[in-house]
């Protein structure tokens, strides 16, 4: 009892508010927070952040806060189902587990044994791509990827191909220490209790400038110092700007380009030639500087020079990668002055921020008394940091010219010396790797062999020509043509054009198309309802369908789970082992490398069994190589718990790194401990291990980190990572596309390969905005992520549909005055794919080019078990409806809506003109018809009157 | 504010049924009244019917009218409960008052003390009722002065008409009470005009800016409410009517409650007999009806600073 | 009781919410939902759940504004729960005693077992704090997680209220506003914490801590307006700075 002497009624304060409280992972969004779980009477009474875990530090968002309502859903399958009528008609049986692997192993046994390329196995929200990546290779189809191509490949690749590591979830901003942040395109990512948590560190702490670059003022940009509205897609005119006004004024950190990147390494400049464009190396390979001193090329850093041309002894020219980065930068377009009106943002702003950039980097270094040695084996007495850190996300990635406005980005971050320097921008570990990656994908003719594991990773980091999955003619070879001369840096693999593809027989037919966690019949595919007509489309001569079988996975009645044939009901995220592995997404921070589980704190109620259970067993009914014994036997009868400790992709190596060794002494590398689950869960579900502080910045150059990541097994080698100011690897495609080298790409993309590939970032207008007239679709439609919401999987759950039940568009006051538009009009939006019917929403802080909704808000009537009268069918829309998944016609052919270079969806480059619809039924447009209920779902309460039983004074 | 029905048919039905227990409590012992106890009984019978199915029907907007007797308690601080208490109270000395003028035809002494105080208590819980609005500062449009004037001379004025049409239908009119009933709806209908000329001409102090405390920094405007759905909250407060059909009931609320009763009374004053009875059935009734479109655009029209976190500008 | 405690000890617990940092998220009022779900005040009905007019409890919402237009214009994100007034009338028009101020420590609760549902203090209270929960007839409200800040089967330093807890940018502060030397109260002396509506008389408990001024005119850093290139003009073509650059 409180020490309370007053009248007023007690209140009991000591009695346990549970029964019982249990460690795991969260699972409301990819973000990965450690949760604890508080069980009474059998029921959750409570989740609350974990205060010890690195991820969230005790915090939760709005979805991790609402998890009960995820695992009572309405909308839970409840068992196997088998389709029995139509496709989409949701005519589905019941039928048991048993049945539901015979079928799966009928269907795709024959196929492994034909041509396992007729799998096409994709996965969304997934958190398993350690698996599921290496199950498909198993069984030998190339044609597997995980959501990132529609979500930041963009991200990824420039990331990985020029400093070796990442934005996205790959690296955060040195919070405590950084002078100036600058935030381009992020409403929320997959940081996102972390970002919140150092934006208020930082904004409290009261020494930094916040800037965000984002055509919308919402959340994080409400938030900022200062807000740049900026025009969408032209992010990479604006960080041209920026770099040219750094390099007329000459502040830019000359030392650390030459230490850390290779600017300074020679190129060859001979238009026309083989090499032209390549570095110049010696006979060993390596890449040649022009010594300031000797005058020679060599291979000393000591003190190259940045600019000038030289002479090589063999007669031809070359100029260090520094000097034809400042020749583009310098040139008249990127002044501020030429870049103001198609950014929005004013000259005088550019100039500006330019110069604050320049002041916080070079005036305000930040220096750590803290020893440290780089790679050459030179000692420092000291971190000095440029703390001027960065962050970009989908606002960057979803144009189609995210790629290079990626790299530009982090082209701007070397010229400020501040990657992963105090206060700059830090790689979280296993980052940063060689960039890229030494991952080559496979699924070359030779590399598929029926019967057989692929020889290989179906994804990787082709490094040329060479590596592209591609037959003799140039053509693709996967389903998603990801790895082909029309998205040769696919690295995530292209999600958004299975289904497309795999109707039109374009490369070919499949069999059967295994998703997992993917809602593609809505909202993750671009041209909605053309996907759902792609799904139950038919072959007029047999009256099969196109896509023969669908085999899908999800938890829930998504609008998925109306087009598969057969449906694996999954567990929730508290009734499942899971694994955050260092092989996939996992959850270090700058500080330590970690990862962690998920355990299963309640048994599900119902004929559910987790997705990854049942992959491994049907693999081993399959008979696929690593998942049975040599007599056939499975190899992990005890499914995915065995499969988490047992499994090794090498020795020593395998999906968890804490507690290994036969004892549970080892980190990062060791034998399998049995008993590596147990020390988990006693280790509140993860583990994590701190670089020691000499190893915690300059990662890429420094030797203590560099060994340390070797000893954890995180790298092979301890060499550094020389971040790409110039990108060789694109050139050898540019030259390929000029006609040299052995593979060189069809003659209809050489224009666009020998365009797009170019060493140096690049701005282009994106595609979209391109192709149309500008007085034909004169606004930019983007979504963003609304905080409390997760997707589609958000409407289901009885707490976050309140906040977030219907969605509006939002458009700025000035351009719906020109419009005669009034709040809650119902308007027209049409692009040059479709049309929608909406609700108009009025505001100030958006560009007024562009409006914008909060993202996957609309669901289709009948899905999710949500009552006839849910408004998210109603008065909710999804933008998909409006996006193509192709680019228009271009002489009888059709690329990707994507970045040339990676193929990541161009969600942003929507572009749509709106109008004022006489009014009519307030219902948004199109309103498809209702899908038929899953059968067997539960009724829907009318009241929910959850945690009433937890009342201490509940009256049973 | 929403305009619940229970709520205003309570203030209606016991507005009049307290005004007219007031006048019968004064008038009677004055002898101003018929002695009959007929007249007794439907006077009375009348008054207090009107304010218990007005009492009964103010606890079913309550959650729990089972518990309504603890509304009793906290006479020291609530004009809810002191409402609550007076209303109680008052049956006391008018069910005296009314034995003896009905059963035993006397309205004098103690039994016409009682009957004074019957009166003093059935103003006093007009008073209490309209005081409970007059004191929410939330509520600009009722925390004012002119609340309590209005809602007592209101239950003055419907009491008297409803005495009218009893002296009428008892063949005793009376024209100190008709001209009486005149002279009340002058100053009901002065007083609500007057009312709605305050409301329709003082903004509040609190808006949006005041609300959230950001009004220095420039104009405030809501971009999204909490939830895409109404709450209790902007149920219950949130009510807007239109300019336009609160301009219309206000005419009909006049008509109605006002103009045609004064007309309706003047014949029932000048004209005897049949058209008077007539004239003062009809009055009566009429004005019990203009009393209900009054009290329902005393709550629609009234705007709760809670409105000011949803989008309005001013409450 | 219904009157207001007449020797109120000195503490006056609230919350401090900094409008510079929020960014919206909701986390705060989900968690707060979902912690007095079970708690002392709960269930926090919710009616038609799953229908097309979802309509729950809630003792925390979170509002977006637009305040200002153009240049000046900003976006405040502003979560709106019990202030916890000093001197509220949600209490005194209560008819019967459901609704007090504690005595110890000004929490402002209703006794669900005396509330008739008379709804009045709603209307009493200008913030709209009050949540009626229709499915039991009684008001309820935000309990500054009573059951939370003193309880002993928590970590010390989890008795805070859930809403607190769970702020990821941490822009909830809680503690006690009547001592002066409390770190919320400084808090507020520092950054010219507000009242809402003062202009009420409620005196409310709860400070928000106001948006900082933007940073974004020239100077607002310590940076030039602009940069200005080095003085001589570039010698050797556009790089010519670099070729001195690295050889001064
Ligand atoms: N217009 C527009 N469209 C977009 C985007 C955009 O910005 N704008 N963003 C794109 C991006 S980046 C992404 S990543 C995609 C996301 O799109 P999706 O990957 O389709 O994501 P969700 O809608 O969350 O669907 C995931 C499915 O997983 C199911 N699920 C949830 N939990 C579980 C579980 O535990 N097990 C199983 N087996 N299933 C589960 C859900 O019920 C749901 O059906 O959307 C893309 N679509
Ligand atoms: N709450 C919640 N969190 C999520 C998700 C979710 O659904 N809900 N989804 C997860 C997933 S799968 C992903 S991929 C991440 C994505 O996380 P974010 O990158 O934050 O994703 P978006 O909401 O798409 O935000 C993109 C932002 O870019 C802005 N933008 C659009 N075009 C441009 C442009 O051209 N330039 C600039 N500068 N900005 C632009 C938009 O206004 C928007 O604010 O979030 C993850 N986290
Ligand atoms: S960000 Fe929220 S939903 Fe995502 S894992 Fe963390 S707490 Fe869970
Ligand atoms: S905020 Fe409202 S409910 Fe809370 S104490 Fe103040 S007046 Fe009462
Ligand atoms: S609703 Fe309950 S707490 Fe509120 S004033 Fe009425 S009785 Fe008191
Ligand atoms: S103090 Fe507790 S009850 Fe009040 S808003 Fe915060 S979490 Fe909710
Ligand atoms: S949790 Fe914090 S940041 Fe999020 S809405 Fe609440 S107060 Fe604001
Ligand atoms: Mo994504």
């Amino acid at each position: 009892m409180s020490s309370r002497d007053s009248s007023d009624p007690p209140i009991a304060t000591s009695t346990p508010s549970s029964d019982q409280v249990k460690y795991t992972t969260c699972y409301m969004c990819a973000c990965r927070c450690g949760i604890k779980v508080h069980l009474k009477d059998g029921g959750i009474r409570y989740i609350e952040g974990n205060r010890d875990h690195p991820v969230n530090r005790g915090v939760l968002c709005a979805k991790g806060s609402a998890g009960i309502m995820q695992h009572y859903s309405p909308a839970r399958l409840r068992a196997p189902l088998l389709r029995v009528g139509r496709r989409g008609s949701g005519e589905f049986k019941e039928i048991s587990w048993d049945e539901a692997l015979t079928i799966a192993t009928g269907w795709l046994g024959a196929i492994r044994q034909s041509d396992p390329r007729k799998l096409a196995f994709f996965t969304g929200r997934d958190q398993s791509q350690a698996l599921t990546g290496w199950w498909a290779s198993q069984f030998g189809t190339p044609n597997y990827a995980a959501h990132g191509g529609f979500c930041s490949v963009n991200m990824a690749a420039a990331g990985m191909y020029t400093i070796g590591g990442s934005f996205w979830e790959f690296g955060e901003p040195d919070w405590e220490r950084t002078r100036y942040f600058l935030m381009f395109g992020v409403a929320e990512d997959h940081d996102s209790n972390p970002i919140k948590i150092g934006l208020g560190k930082l904004k409290t702490g009261g020494h930094a400038k916040f800037v965000s670059v984002n055509p919308i003022r919402t959340g994080y940009s409400a938030i900022a110092d200062e807000w740049l509205g900026i025009r969408p897609g032209t992010d990479g005119l604006l960080v041209f700007a920026l770099i040219h006004e750094l390099l007329r004024a000459g502040k830019i950190d000359t030392e650390y380009l030459i230490r850390y990147t290779n600017a300074p390494w020679l190129v060859i400049r001979e238009p026309g030639a083989a090499d032209d464009g390549l570095f110049v190396r010696n006979a060993a390979g390596r890449p040649q500087l022009w010594d300031e001193a000797s005058g020679m090329v060599a291979e000393t850093r000591r003190a190259p020079r940045l600019a000038g041309k030289v002479t090589l002894p063999d007669g031809r020219t070359a100029v260090p990668a520094f000097q034809l980065l400042a020749e583009r930068c310098l040139a008249p377009d990127y002044a501020p002055d030429r870049v103001a009106e198609s950014t929005g943002i004013p000259a005088a702003t550019i100039r500006r921020i330019a110069a604050e950039l320049a002041h916080a980097a070079f005036e305000q270094e930040v220096v750590i008394m803290q020893p440290w040695t780089d790679w050459t084996g030179r000692h420092h007495d000291r971190m000095i940091g440029r703390p001027v850190s960065m962050h970009a996300m989908r606002g960057i990635s979803a144009h189609s010219n995210g790629f290079h406005t990626c790299r530009a980005i982090h082209i701007l971050q070397m010229l400020l010396g501040s990657i992963d320097t105090p206060g700059g921008f830090r790689y979280e570990p296993p980052f940063p790797r060689s960039a890229p990656p030494a991952v080559k994908p496979a699924g070359r003719a030779d590399q598929v062999v029926p019967g057989k594991p692929l020889a290989g990773a179906p994804i990787g980091f082709p490094t040329g020509p060479e590596d592209l999955i591609v037959d003799a003619e140039g053509s693709a070879l996967r389903i998603d043509k990801a790895f082909s001369w029309e998205a040769p840096l696919a690295a995530h693999g292209l999600m958004h054009l299975v289904i497309r593809n795999a109707w039109a027989g374009d490369p070919y037919r499949i069999d059967t198309l295994f998703l997992y966690m993917a809602n593609m019949a809505w909202n993750s595919s671009m041209n909605t309802g053309g996907a759902i007509e792609m799904l139950t489309d038919t072959d007029e001569a047999t009256g099969e369908y196109k896509i023969p079988h669908v085999i899908y996975s999800d938890a829930y009645a998504s609008e998925m789970v109306s087009y598969a044939d057969l449906v694996l009901p999954d567990t929730t995220y508290l009734e499942r082992w899971d694994c955050i592995s260092l092989f996939d997404r996992p959850i270090g921070n700058a500080d330590g490398a970690a990862d962690a589980i998920r355990q299963p704190v309640l048994t599900p109620d119902r004929d559910v069994r987790p997705f990854q259970d049942v992959l491994i067993e049907l693999g081993a009914r399959l008979g696929l190589p690593g998942l049975v014994k040599p007599g056939g036997t499975p190899r992990y009868p005890g499914l995915y718990p065995d499969y988490l400790v047992n499994h090794e992709r090498r020795p020593g190596f395998g999906m968890l790194a804490g507690w290994r060794g036969a004892a549970g002494d080892k980190q990062g590398v060791g034998a399998p401990n049995p008993k590596q689950l147990e020390a988990y869960v006693a280790n509140q579900c993860f583990w994590r291990t701190e670089i020691p502080d000499c190893g915690k910045y300059y990662k890429h150059a420094n030797r203590d980190y560099l060994e340390w990541a070797v000893g954890m097994g995180l790298i092979d080698k301890p060499e550094p990572v020389v971040l790409q100011l110039y990108s060789e690897v694109l050139q050898k495609f540019r030259l390929a596309a000029q006609g040299h080298g052995k593979v060189q790409p069809p003659a209809e993309h050489r224009e666009r390969i020998a365009t797009y590939f170019d060493p140096l970032p690049l701005w282009y207008m994106p595609f979209e905005e391109r192709a149309t007239e500008a007085d034909d679709f004169p606004l930019h439609a983007i979504t963003q992520r609304p905080m409390a919401m997760y997707h589609s999987w958000g409407s289901q759950n009885a707490w976050l549909r309140q906040i977030h039940g219907e969605n509006r568009l939002h458009i700025h006051h000035a351009t719906a005055a020109k419009l005669g538009i009034a709040n809650e009009d119902w308007i027209e939006v049409t692009s040059a794919h479709g049309r929608i019917k909406v609700q108009a929403k009025l505001m100030d802080g958006v560009n007024p080019d562009t409006v914008w909704t909060w993202n996957a808000i609309g669901k289709r009537k009948g899905a999710w078990n949500l009552g006839p009268g849910a408004k998210e069918a109603k008065q909710g829309f999804l933008m998909n409806h409006l996006i193509a998944e192709l680019l228009p016609d271009r002489g009888g052919f059709r690329y990707a809506n994507a970045d040339p270079v990676t193929g990541q969806a161009a969600w942003y480059d929507l572009r749509v003109r709106i109008a004022k619809v006489a009014d009519g039924a307030c219902v948004t447009e199109p309103a498809l018809a209702a899908t038929a209920a899953v059968p067997n779902l539960p009724e829907r309460p009318a009241v929910l009157r959850y945690g009433a039983r937890f009342r201490a004074d509940a009256k049973q | 504010m929403h305009p619940a029905l229970s709520v205003i048919l309570f203030t209606t039905l016991s507005g009049a049924g307290y005004g007219l227990l007031a006048l019968l409590g004064v008038m009677a012992p004055l002898d101003l009244l018929p002695p009959e106890r007929g007249f007794a009984f439907a006077a009375l019978g009348l008054a207090l019917g009107a304010v218990t199915i007005g009492l009964l029907s103010s606890t079913l907007h309550l959650g729990r009218p089972e518990r309504a007797i603890r509304a009793f308690s906290q006479w020291r601080s609530s004009w809810l409960s002191r409402e609550g208490v007076a209303s109680v109270a008052t049956y006391l000395p008018a069910g005296v008052f009314g034995i003896g003028w009905v059963f035993y035809g006397r309205t004098d002494g103690v039994l016409g003390l009682c009957g004074v105080f019957a009166a003093a208590g059935a103003v006093i819980t007009v008073f209490c009722t309209a005081m409970i609005y007059r004191s929410l500062k939330p509520i600009q449009r009722w925390h004012n002065r002119w609340v309590v004037p209005n809602y007592l001379a209101l239950s003055l004025a419907t009491g008297l008409l409803w005495l009218v049409l009893l002296l009428h239908a008892f063949g005793r009119p009376n024209r100190v009470v008709a001209a009486l009933t005149l002279l009340s709806l002058v100053l009901a209908a002065a007083l609500k005009l007057s009312y709605w000329r305050f409301i329709d001409g003082s903004a509040s102090a609190s808006t949006a800016g005041t609300a959230t405390g950001l009004g220095g920094l420039g104009e405030v405007r809501l971009f999204e409410a909490p939830h895409t759905s109404e709450n209790y909250l902007q149920k219950e407060m949130g009510f807007v009517i239109a300019r336009k059909h609160a301009a219309k009931l206000r005419r009909i609320a006049m008509l109605a409650a006002f103009a045609l009763p004064f007309l309706l009374t003047l014949v029932a004053f000048l004209a005897p007999g049949v058209p008077a009875l007539v004239a003062a059935a009809v009055a009566a009734p009429l004005a019990t009806v203009g009393v209900v479109v009054e009290r329902w655009l005393f709550f629609a029209e009234a705007k709760h600073t809670v409105t000011l976190y949803y989008g309005a500008t001013h409450a | 009781m219904t009157s207001l405690p007449t020797s109120p000890s000195g503490k006056r617990l609230g919350l401090v919410i900094d409008l510079d940092i929020c960014v919206g998220c909701h986390a705060c009022a989900v968690n707060c939902k979902e912690w007095n779900s079970g708690g002392i005040a709960g269930p926090l009905t919710d009616l038609d759940p799953y229908g097309g007019e979802p309509d729950g409890v809630w003792f925390n919402r979170v509002h977006s504004f637009e305040v200002g237009a153009g240049g000046d214009g900003r976006m405040v994100h502003f979560p709106r729960s019990c202030l916890h007034c000093a001197e509220p009338d949600c209490v005194t028009v209560c008819p019967t005693g459901a609704s007090y101020k504690r005595a110890d420590d000004g929490i402002v609760l209703v006794n669900e077992d005396l509330c008739i549902g008379c709804k009045l203090c709603s209307w009493a209270c200008p913030y709209g704090a009050r949540e009626f929960d229709s499915d039991v007839g009684v008001m309820k409200k935000c309990t500054l997680c009573a059951d939370r800040i003193y309880n002993e089967t928590f970590d010390e330093r989890d008795r805070v209220p859930a809403c607190v807890a769970t702020c990821p940018v941490s822009a909830r502060h809680f503690g006690d506003l009547g001592d002066p030397e409390s770190d919320v109260s400084r808090l507020v002396a520092e950054r010219g914490g507000y009242d809402l509506m003062p202009e009420m008389g409620y005196a409310p408990t709860n400070k928000y801590l106001p948006p900082r001024p933007r940073r974004a005119a020239a100077g607002c850093t310590g940076a030039a307006a602009e940069l200005t290139a080095p003085d001589h003009a570039p010698a050797k073509g556009l790089l010519g700075w670099i070729d001195r650059f690295l050889s001064g």
